[in-house]
């Protein structure tokens, strides 16, 4: 198999609430996919359950050849792999408030891959320079705008150089101008030989900059494929419901 | 009409005359029923009565002057300030003769001698027979007595170590228990403890003889002097020494000292045998400058309390809030449970329990059961302090370094605590100025700290004013420094 993630009729409950049936999406190396819905869908839940941060209780999860399995999330010591293969840009970027902008980035590299202080450094200014944050390495997260602050947590995600990358609602907090520049990073990144999965329900964003969307509701993926014929043609009212911005039943 | 006329205002004045002679009519008497027998102790039979020698000695001196006595209770260290504020006319307590006393109130002739006896374990009976071979000792008493003067005045002159306590009992358990190697007070306390307690006993040879006087207030002269005569001739018929035989402190001494008091007539109260010759009384009142190294002492104790109680509050309060945060369920039940009952009980219940009530089990010493107790209770708060700190780190910030593979300890150490002590800074330095006030309680372990050695200075002087002021700017020049630290810090770190 050529997918990167692959995530087979994953079902999870909250609280002996449904949120995900039977959800089954796939990620192939180089590609950008948004996963849709409206709030409430359950996309968070999906990226956090790849991510070993959330249980589930049913389907399957692989991450370039690392199971995950229903039940409770395994212990650390056993998710290694795991870690080094999937990063995760939270949608509140959830930044070391104590740490600058390049401590964030070289705590992981030096505490948790071993590297030497001064090669992490260099790695992680080299990281923030080319995601175009690279004057701002000495900041504190509170001094750094919101557009800067998710920079570096995409260049926090990425020092470990996991192969899959997860955003949650990346656009949420970005103006439209800096949307378009988040969306030339996204490529950029994907061409570079990584996956992407990106949780949205911005449409625009996700015509203009995804490969493949799928568009779930009530906790399973209800349409699918290629960016444009899915979001020019939508075929299900949940993908309607995203251009009109209404709160329709998401899930 | 003029009869009646005449008659109303007499009637009226008649009436003023009763209404002032009301309060005359009473001699109201000040005394602490905490003391016990045989001075002033509550009655078995009603504990609303009183009944004892003192309490005897003050009904002959009421009856004398044609009045009712009717007894005020008052702590006993604080009889002299009580009545110069007018609380009563007349303190009767086991108030002993010192200069001081004469200098500040007014004070009547002398109606019981005292010795100062030394009481000692069974086994020291041979090896301390005088305080000078107490030298490095421990020796107790009841702190503002005589016994404390004589104490204080041979830790610089024999080197023997004075400690002082609030109350006339736990000097004597504490001597039983080994905490202390000798106590020295009067022989009517001592007798009692060996009747009570026993365990110990002591020297035949008093260390000094004192006597026991009535102290009005220095402006009531003349009320002193009518109580004179009063007590004047309760010795001489025979009332006074009736009333010491029953309740057991008669002997020849009290013969001489009335011979004394009668013979001299009012010389008696300039002169007389003084307390213990050359054993520190007889000094006058301590001036400020003779004062200050004492409070230096008290200060440094006070700081060293606080600083190290603070010490074992950090430690078992971080350990603590780990088992609330990270412990399985049993442990952090446990630590709860610790928490509520430590702060749901007041601290000075825990100093007691852990000094006294644990002493069969282990034996602390005063300090360091006065650091444990404090630094114990101490915990407690700062334990919620750290637990809040800890759970104040966003969780998604634990999540995030837990998808870039730190392990949980690492996490710990390197993103929760770090961001938590800087929440937790500010609070720990309130705490530890709170600290430094509390740890005035544990003068009831007998550690002299600085608000205890600014209470027996107090009694000294007789006025709390200077002394007051002294302790409260030595405890500003620890504590301000502090607080200044917590809004720098607050400001530093809450600046989002």
């Amino acid at each position: 198999m050529t997918e990167l993630l692959a995530v087979q009729d994953l079902r999870l409950t909250y609280d002996a609430r449904e949120v995900l049936r039977a959800l089954t999406v796939e990620v192939r190396r180089g590609e950008v996919v948004a996963l849709m819905g409206l709030s409430g869908a359950g996309k968070t839940s999906a990226l956090r359950a790849v991510a070993a941060l959330q249980r589930f209780d049913g389907g399957r999860i692989v991450v370039d050849g690392f199971a995950l399995e229903p039940g409770p999330v395994p212990p650390e010591s056993r998710l290694k792999p795991l870690r080094r293969r999937v990063g995760l840009v939270f949608q509140g970027l959830a930044l070391f408030e104590h740490l600058t902008a390049l401590e964030n980035v070289t705590l992981a590299l030096t505490h948790v891959l071993g590297r030497r202080r001064a090669e992490a450094e260099d790695a992680a200014l080299r990281l923030l320079t080319s995601l175009h944050v690279g004057g701002r390495a000495g900041a504190l997260p509170r001094h750094l705008s919101g557009g800067e602050a998710q920079r570096v947590a995409i260049a926090r995600a990425l020092a470990p150089d996991p192969a899959l990358l997860l955003m949650d609602e990346p656009t949420a907090a970005l103006d439209p101008a800096r949307r378009g520049s988040l969306g030339q990073t996204l490529r950029r990144l994907a061409s570079d030989g990584r996956g992407l999965l990106i949780a949205t329900h911005d449409a625009e964003f996700a015509r203009a900059h995804a490969d493949r969307v799928a568009i779930l509701a009530d906790g399973v993926v209800v349409e699918a494929g290629a960016a444009a014929e899915v979001l020019d043609r939508p075929g299900h009212a949940a993908t309607r419901a995203l251009f009109e911005g209404g709160d329709g039943s998401g899930g | 009409m003029l009869t009646l006329g005449c008659v109303a205002p007499g009637l009226l004045l008649a009436a003023w005359l009763g209404a002032q002679g009301g309060p005359h009519a009473m001699l109201r008497w000040g005394g602490d029923a905490e003391g016990g027998a045989p001075f002033v102790e509550a009655d078995p039979a009603d504990a609303s009565r009183v009944r004892g020698f003192d309490v005897e000695v003050a009904e002959t001196i009421a009856r004398g002057l044609g009045r009712e006595a009717r007894f005020i209770q008052v702590q006993w260290s604080s009889i002299d300030q009580s009545v110069e504020r007018g609380d009563f006319a007349i303190g009767l307590s086991g108030m002993e003769d010192t200069p001081t006393r004469r200098a500040r109130h007014a004070v009547t002739v002398p109606y019981f001698e005292f010795r100062e006896i030394l009481a000692v374990r069974p086994e020291d009976r041979d090896r301390f027979g005088s305080l000078r071979d107490l030298r490095g000792r421990r020796v107790a008493t009841l702190g503002a007595t005589v016994a404390y003067d004589i104490l204080v005045a041979a830790r610089d002159s024999l080197g023997l170590v004075p400690v002082s306590y609030d109350d006339d009992v736990h000097p004597y358990s504490d001597l039983v228990a080994g905490r202390v190697d000798a106590v020295l007070l009067d022989h009517i306390i001592a007798h009692r403890a060996q009747r009570r307690t026993g365990g110990f006993v002591v020297q035949p040879e008093p260390v000094a003889v004192g006597r026991y006087v009535g102290v009005l207030a220095r402006a009531d002269s003349a009320l002193r002097d009518s109580v004179n005569v009063v007590l004047r001739t309760a010795m001489r018929d025979g009332t006074l020494e009736r009333i010491l035989r029953r309740w057991n402190v008669w002997d020849e001494r009290q013969g001489a000292l009335f011979g004394r008091v009668l013979g001299a007539g009012g010389a008696e109260r300039a002169g007389g045998t003084g307390v213990g010759a050359g054993a520190g009384a007889g000094r006058g009142p301590l001036t400020v400058g003779a004062y200050l190294p004492s409070l230096g002492r008290a200060a440094v104790i006070t700081a060293a309390v606080s600083a190290l109680s603070m010490a074992v509050a950090v430690v078992v309060g971080l350990f603590v809030a780990a088992g609330r945060v990270y412990g399985s369920a049993p442990a952090r039940a446990l630590m709860t449970v610790y928490v509520e009952v430590v702060r749901g009980t007041p601290v000075l219940l825990q100093l007691f329990v852990l000094y006294y009530g644990l002493s069969s089990v282990v034996r602390l010493p005063a300090f360091l059961a006065a650091v444990l107790g404090l630094g114990l209770n101490y915990a407690a708060y700062e334990a919620e302090v750290y637990r809040g700190a800890l759970q104040a780190v966003s969780r998604t910030q634990l999540e995030a370094a837990r998808t870039l593979g730190f392990s949980e300890a690492q996490i710990l150490r390197l993103v929760r605590a770090p961001q938590a002590l800087r929440y937790a800074l500010a609070p720990m330095t309130n705490d530890f100025v709170a600290l430094l006030k509390d740890s005035s309680l544990v003068s009831v372990l007998t550690v002299v700290e600085l608000t205890k050695q600014t209470a027996i200075y107090a009694t000294n002087v007789g006025s709390w004013i200077v002394p007051g002021m002294l302790c409260a700017v030595v405890y500003l020049a620890m504590s301000l420094p502090l607080a200044r630290l917590a809004r720098l810090l607050e400001r530093r770190w809450s600046a989002a």
